[in-house]
């Protein structure tokens, strides 16, 4: 079995095409993108206007409610209702996108209320006290704060979509998971078990990408490094080493985060 | 000139914090305001820069209603340090000092000479300016504060209780450092504190607060331990309010004995008195050591440092206390740059206090109701 996954992940012919993996890959990443970039737009700037004014904190939980709603039934649901009314490849590729948007909403909303919720409330008087505005203190004190919980919430957000992003197929979408689906629906194994590696590996590779991205973005001041300049020997330098290595396990604390399942299977 | 007029705070719930209150804090001095939690000290403070809007009566800066200015403006102008300095933990130390002159727009490279300069006069070293707040001592963040506050040069410095945090010898140096400042600048300063004798060291003008936010008096530290106008006042400035009021009084002329001394590794033969006093090479003062119990040459170990020293050009207070602390009954004086100028007794102190006045009454109203003109 192991071996013939293998045969299937290595042949050229599995990869050539425009249905072969190379291209599926490059469909699947489109829908993830195109999902958390417009969650995104909608949860990042209602995330930042709840953590910073306080009101509507409700919409937090409201949205994380939404977890709750089974993905594919959803995609049935909103398939069935919105396929009729769009004409074209759009029917199939708007219902999976709004199913997969309201999937990655909860994540990303929480992230970015939690970071400026969790800004000192010292930072922020300080910050008004010496005159900034309203944007001026979202910009620079709220954002640049709140970026290690925004960003985990984000880093959250891509894997549960590149995992779930799979349903496409059972709409007709292209995508890796049509891998499963078409695998699975003729008995052919090897390129499931295929299919599904190739998701678990790609889930785990915008991971780490993401992860570069937080550790260049994110002030030192917020997670320990001492960044490009040395601490002196006394005391500081030290406690900065014990500290990063923190920022990584923050993530791995979430209980919503899907990598270890994806990271499990891989495995398997 | 900071000037509130009847100014009240009510919340909505119905509590007054601060009940028509009129004070002014003169340009150029430090006006301390001090009281027990809930007196409204810090509501009064908030009110000044408007982070909290006062329910009725107008303060005024220099004579300009602040509920008519725009509230950052007049923000930027206005110098403001907190309890806990409040950095912001994502900008390094000198980019925290750094904030409100590049909210004014300033030149990048402006902002950081001035950043550099203002480390140094809050006495943190060069190499602290690139830092995160994360890895400075509580005491280092809030000298960092104050030189964020200091950053654009405003007129106008509003201090809420912000050496509260700090343990009390890291207290003392911040408050020293934050005296000479003043004194080289000259803001003007409200200053909240709980703590009664940072207000006497540190306030020109102290306002005492009582609960429910009503002012019960309003003077300089000398006069408001020497007279303070009721019980509650009495009560708040403290038992020892006595001894502590000596620290306003200079010292006048004292009769200063001769003291015999040692240099580090002479020997004590011969020596007949039971302590004798050991001074470096330029007569600065280290130590008792007693002939009858020592042997040999002297060494360091074998000095006692019990004693203060005083300065012959400080306060009473300092001088009394070193009479008292030291463990041969005398006093040891020295004059401005550590030398030893001779030793005093108790009882000799004591007797100078005797013979000076009391702060005198009408003096403190007058300096009390006195409003400096408004040069700044």
């Amino acid at each position: 079995m192991i071996a013939s996954v293998l045969d299937w992940l290595t042949s050229s012919a599995t990869w050539a095409g425009d249905t072969g993996l190379g291209a599926r890959i490059v469909q699947h990443l489109w829908y993830s993108l195109l999902a958390v970039a417009i969650a995104a737009v909608i949860a990042v700037p209602l995330g930042l206007w709840i953590g910073h004014t306080g009101r509507a904190k409700s919409l937090v939980s409201v949205a994380n409610s939404l977890r709750a709603v089974p993905t594919l039934g959803l995609l049935f649901a909103v398939a069935l209702y919105l396929g009729p009314k769009i004409e074209g490849n759009l029917a199939f590729l708007v219902p999976s996108i709004v199913v997969l948007v309201i999937l990655v909403i909860p994540p990303i909303l929480s992230g970015v209320y939690a970071g400026v919720e969790a800004v000192d409330p010292a930072s922020r008087d300080a910050a008004r006290g010496m005159g900034m505005r309203g944007m001026e203190i979202v910009r620079q004190v709220e954002i640049p704060n709140a970026l290690p919980l925004m960003l985990s919430g984000l880093r959250s957000a891509f894997l549960q979509v590149i995992a779930t992003a799979t349903v496409a197929a059972y709409v007709g979408l292209g995508g890796l998971g049509r891998y499963l689906q078409d695998g699975i629906a003729t008995n052919d194994y090897v390129s499931a078990a295929g299919g599904a590696i190739v998701v678990s590996v790609l889930a785990l590779i915008v991971d780490g990408v993401l992860a570069v991205v937080q550790r260049l973005v994110v002030s030192p001041g917020l997670t320990g490094r001492s960044g490009g300049t040395r601490s002196s020997r006394r005391g500081m330098s030290g406690t900065g080493e014990a500290v990063a290595p923190e920022s990584e396990s923050l993530l791995a604390g979430q209980p919503d985060r899907p990598s270890q399942p994806a990271a499990r299977s891989a495995a398997h | 000139m900071i000037r509130f007029d009847g100014v009240t705070k009510q919340y909505p719930d119905g509590t007054v914090a601060v009940d028509d209150l009129t004070l002014t804090a003169p340009t150029g001095k430090i006006t301390v305001l001090v009281g027990p939690s809930g007196c409204g000290k810090t509501t009064s403070l908030r009110m000044i820069n408007r982070m909290i809007e006062p329910t009725r009566g107008t303060i005024s800066l220099d004579g300009q209603d602040t509920a008519r200015m725009n509230e950052a403006e007049m923000r930027r102008g206005i110098g403001y340090v907190i309890q806990h300095a409040g950095l912001f933990p994502h900008r390094t130390v000198l980019d925290n000092v750094g904030t409100v002159p590049r909210l004014l727009g300033w030149d990048k490279k402006e902002i950081r000479e001035r950043s550099r300069e203002l480390l140094d006069r809050v006495g943190l070293a060069p190499e602290l300016a690139d830092r995160y707040p994360s890895q400075l001592s509580g005491g280092q963040q809030q000298r960092v504060g104050v030189a964020r506050a200091l950053a654009a040069d405003p007129p106008v410095m509003l201090m809420d209780e912000p050496f509260s945090a700090v343990d009390p010898v890291v207290r003392d140096q911040l408050q020293d450092v934050f005296l000479d400042l003043q004194g080289e600048l000259g803001k003007t300063i409200v200053f909240v504190t709980h703590d009664i004798d940072e207000a006497i060291k540190l306030g020109d003008q102290v306002a005492v607060l009582r609960v429910g936010g009503k002012l019960a008096q309003i003077s300089d530290p000398a006069y408001l331990l020497a007279h303070p106008s009721d019980d509650f006042v009495a009560d708040f400035v403290g038992r020892d309010r006595g001894y502590r009021s000596l620290q306003f009084q200079p010292s006048p002329k004292l009769p200063l004995a001769h003291e015999r001394t040692l240099l580090v590794g002479e020997s004590t033969d011969g020596m007949s008195s039971a302590w004798a006093l050991v001074v470096d090479n330029e007569r600065r003062p280290l130590g008792w050591v007693e002939p009858s119990r020592v042997e040999g040459p002297v060494t360091t170990e074998m000095l006692h440092r019990g004693g203060t020293v005083a300065r012959a050009s400080g306060s009473l207070r300092g001088v009394l206390d070193a009479a008292l602390s030291s463990p041969a009954r005398r006093g040891v004086i020295v004059d401005d740059s550590g030398s030893l100028v001779g030793t005093v007794r108790a009882h000799e102190v004591l007797s100078l206090i005797e013979s000076v006045d009391r702060p005198d009454e009408d003096l403190a109203d007058a300096f009390a109701e006195s409003e400096p003109e408004t040069s700044r």
